[in-house]
């Protein structure tokens, strides 16, 4: 139903296209800001009007973004891909309230560089923001343009007109329809849209807001050729790579030869120390794998990885770039009688570890490569292939198609260019890549692992009156795109190698490791350092919330830990320190649902409270979490999370929820049990036996509060949960038990040896 | 050596030819163009290639094709009478019991063992059933909210 038109596809379906129409890149503009790359869309454009919202301002072709279908439907054309966050549902959603036409008559595409708007990447939970406003406005313009154009048809007044699922009807009954203005070019589309349009007031939202049911899940469950996974292309070959046990180790020697013989083998490639092979059939290209991995000797890196037991203290002897990211009331002393405090807090390495191995089809054909991919950024994806295949832009195209979930950057990128490899050594044949398990958690790009060191000063009135803080981080953005360099694996392994960019230098409030490190409370004086590490041990890059989630842990566990030096309650201590009315509002939200007492946890059994501000500017969320510790087991057992989020204005409710109770499921997941395991040598988790993760019985039950604000722009809401929820279940093993955990996860030796 | 297999798949009769130790899952997703079943982990960890012989979920990632015989394979594909939805794919769409939908197919296929020999499971039984199958974007909840809502519908 909601299937990404592949090229073919598109073709195909152009046929049907009567009105002006010009998907494409010509009103693209190409330059991004590089340096605040969260605000790609909404900064990137000079010349448009400054009055457009989000994706608009760069991309302001209307029927880019949308067109009427002589049918009867409407294809909508989105820069944000789908990646299981239900986004195409809720963008549909919108320009079906702004056309007034059934959300049924709406098709939508995602991210595709054949076609429709570059918005760079879909990440930062702003999905919404910048698209669903961009299509909020492009919606409107669109109903006048047809509004319009029926008042010219029907010779009629616009005062005397109305319309209902796409139908203009006159106060005589009179009438005409997008389909026929459509069908008899008399409305075009285009044109730049000028932002004159007035979109609906929300008080009139018939279909934003509601609970509408994901259009792309049938298809999903029913086994229909909805995933990238599943498509099959003529004379599909295919492909695997081998990859060295740890990042950065250059091939020496391998016995191609015996590859070779292997029944079905078509190539092997190899460039540099890249290594793949071709095959007739999946199996035979996962034996060929097998056998040239058996042979290939790799070089031994002379740099051990460090001590997975001693990390935090590695961490922070890394060289290290320190910016100053908030000073207030710095040349003012700290008040004499103020107690101090102070703690240390780390959380390790995560992986993405998503649940389908990172996939790509490539084909190259007369002088084209055509890549499907499940990519958070196709554009940017596109360019960097480009560079490594020595290609223009315009003969490489990048097609988004859904792969499983995806917490940010993955394996998603490394895979394309793999597969574009492999596929330029079978021309004209598709080659499709899966990687296996192991090389998603050993090769893709992980979660930086962070330390963190707090200090504060407490009045004698229980007031924070001094807040020091500092973190410790690689950078976590390392995607494909990027400046000075190229972001993919196989590029950093081709003889002669492309070099990785530089760390990206995100800006507050957005940050990067320092995301939420600038805390929201109402602290008069307050430093927050930030050491960007500018050499990792293990290859990192985005994963959900970048380093939000460890300094929200680490913000809302030692506002905990004040609260007790305080002799404090701690939703009292943290209301204290609030003044903004939607704070407080979730605060008091999550403590009155969950029945909060601040009673003193017993017989092992313990609640939590924690609260932040995604990003500082993005959702408010507050969690209260009852958890059970068996203290000869070591086991912590999470029974229920209370959350109340302010996502802003809800444009699907039960989107919202399963964003929501989807973060809180991997919060737990990640302060229960994820960590990445390595030695000296190599990342040592490998499967899920190695990386273990949170399973149904594990799961918590969840009960959230979604304070809707139909009135104020939607900020957001996939990744709001992860850090209250998180630092919320730390604070309850407190509860619980009376003793602290520092250091993520909360794994039964750390437990055990914490209660000893 | 390839050789040829005749397989019972969703009550076809259906050969395929290829190495006697092929996965089936292999099999059923490149020679018989079935999409339910999807690679996960090639290691019989997570689920998500999950289909039914003779009634019972297996891993067909670990299972070679020459260990399948005369069996009745039964994958997400073979649910749906028609057009019309099994109760279990219905309840998944009900409870909206996904994101991503990656893992999904194997879970309604083990939950339709579950349910075939269990027509009134307790949440905690069908937890355990679920508990070898990896999500990752978090839905369990709605998971088991889904097979509770098939079960009480199939009664």
């Amino acid at each position: 139903m909601t299937a990404v038109l592949t090229r073919r596809r598109f073709v195909r379906d152009a046929g049907g296209l009567l009105i002006g129409f010009s998907w494409g890149a010509q009103a693209q503009t190409q330059e991004q800001t590089q340096s605040q790359p969260q605000l790609t869309a909404s900064a990137a454009s000079s010349s448009a009007s400054p009055a457009l919202p989000g994706s608009l301002k760069a991309n302001p072709r209307l029927d880019s973004w949308i067109r009427i279908n002589a049918d009867g439907t409407v294809q909508v054309q989105s820069g944000k891909a789908e990646l299981g966050q239900g986004v195409l549902t809720a963008l549909a959603q919108i320009v079906a309230e702004e056309l007034d036409v059934d959300i049924a008559r709406i098709r939508i595409s995602g991210a595709n560089t054949t076609q429709g708007p570059d918005e760079r990447y879909t990440y930062g939970s702003q999905s919404i923001e910048l698209s669903g406003s961009a299509l909020r406005q492009a919606g409107a313009e669109a109903r006048a343009v047809l509004v319009n154009a029926a008042a010219l048809a029907l010779k009629a007044d616009l005062s005397e007109l109305q319309v209902r699922d796409g139908v203009v009807r006159t106060t005589g009954g009179r009438q005409m329809t997008y389909w026929m203005l459509a069908q008899q070019g008399q409305a075009s589309f285009d044109m730049a849209v000028r932002g004159t349009a007035r979109p609906k007031s929300p008080a009139d939202y018939r279909v934003v807001g509601k609970p509408i049911p994901r259009i792309d899940l049938p298809a999903k469950l029913s086994g229909e050729a909805a995933f990238l996974q599943d498509l099959r292309l003529p004379g599909m070959v295919h492909g695997r790579v081998v990859r060295p046990l740890r990042y950065g180790a250059r091939l020496l020697s391998v016995n191609e030869a015996a590859a070779r013989r292997i029944p079905g083998v078509l190539a092997v490639v190899r460039h540099g120390s890249f290594l793949g092979v071709v095959a007739r059939r999946e199996e035979q290209a996962i034996r060929a794998r097998d056998v040239l991995a058996r042979s290939a000797q790799w070089d031994k890196l002379a740099e051990p990885l460090p001590d997975a037991a001693r990390l935090p203290e590695y961490l922070r002897k890394l060289p290290s770039e320190d910016t100053l990211i908030a000073a207030t009331l710095q040349d003012q002393p700290v008040p004499a009688a103020a107690r101090r405090l102070q703690a240390s807090y780390s959380r390790p390495y995560l992986s993405h570890a998503s649940v389908g191995p990172s996939c790509s089809v490539a084909v190259m054909r007369a002088g084209k490569m055509s890549v499907w991919s499940h990519s958070q950024g196709v554009h940017p994806l596109r360019e960097d292939l480009a560079r490594v295949l020595g290609m223009q832009n315009a003969d490489v195209d990048v097609m988004h198609m859904a792969g499983a979930g995806c917490c940010g950057h993955n394996g998603a990128d490394d895979v394309a260019l793999d597969a574009a490899l492999l596929a330029r050594a079978v021309e004209g044949r598709p080659v499709r890549v899966q990687w296996m398990r192991e090389d998603e958690f050993a090769t893709s790009p992980v979660g930086p692992a962070m330390a963190i060191t707090v200090r504060a000063g407490l009045s004698a009135e229980g007031r924070v009156v001094d807040w020091d803080y500092e973190v410790w981080s690689n950078t976590h953005a390392m995607r494909p795109g990027q400046p000075g360099g190229v972001n993919l694996l196989a590029a950093s392994q081709m003889e002669p190698a492309f070099k990785p960019s530089e760390p990206l230098r995100i800006p507050q409030p957005f940050g990067d490791g320092d995301r939420n490190a600038v805390p929201t409370y109402d602290f008069p004086r307050k430093r927050v350092v930030n050491h960007l590490l500018t050499r990792t041990p293990i290859r990192g890059s985005s994963l959900r919330t970048l380093g939000g989630h460890g300094n929200m842990v680490a913000t809302e566990c030692f506002m905990d830990e004040l609260a007790t030096l305080a002799n404090a309650d701690p939703v009292k201590f943290r209301l204290d320190h609030l003044k903004d009315p939607r704070a407080r509002a979730v605060v008091e939200a999550a403590a009155a649902r969950a029945g909060w007492t601040g009673a003193k946890g017993v017989a092992g059994k313990g609640r939590g409270f924690a609260y932040a501000r995604y990003k500082n500017i993005q959702t408010y969320g507050a969690a209260v979490a009852d958890v059970a510790v068996d203290r000869d087991t070591g086991r912590v057992r999470v029974e229920r999370i209370v959350m109340a989020i302010d996502a802003g204005r809800v444009i699907n409710a039960d989107g919202v929820r399963n964003q929501i109770e989807g973060g809180v499921v991997q919060a737990v997941s990640w302060t229960l049990k994820e960590h990445l395991a390595f030695n000296a040598e190599s990342i040592t988790s490998r499967d899920w036996a190695s990386y273990p993760v949170i399973s149904f019985s594990e799961t918590p039950e969840i009960d959230i509060v979604v304070i809707d604000r139909p009135t104020e722009a939607p900020i957001g809401a996939g990744e709001g949960s992860l850090g209250p929820a998180s630092a919320a279940v730390v604070n309850a093993f407190f509860n619980a038990t009376g003793r602290r955990i520092r250091d993520l996860p909360l794994t039964p030796e750390r437990v055990k040896k914490v209660l000893a | 050596m390839e050789k040829y297999f005749l397989m019972m798949v969703n009550g076809s009769a259906r050969t395929v030819r290829c190495e006697p130790d092929t996965p089936l899952l292999y099999a059923l997703r490149n020679d018989l163009a079935l999409n339910g079943p999807k690679f996960g982990c090639g290691l019989g960890q997570c689920g998500a290639c999950s289909v039914l012989l003779d009634g019972k979920e297996i891993r067909s990632c670990v299972m070679p094709v020459s260990a399948v015989g005369k069996a009745k394979l039964t994958t997400l594909e073979g649910l749906a009478a028609g057009k019309d939805l099994h109760p279990l794919q219905k309840a998944f769409l009900d409870e909206q019991a996904a994101q991503c939908g990656y893992c999904t197919g194997g879970m309604i296929v083990a939950a339709k063992a579950l349910l075939d020999g269990n027509r009134n499971p307790s949440l905690a039984q069908v937890k355990e059933a679920l508990d070898g199958h990896v999500c990752r974007c978090g839905t369990q909840n709605r998971i088991v909210k889904a097979v509770m809502r098939a079960a009480k519908e199939m009664a």
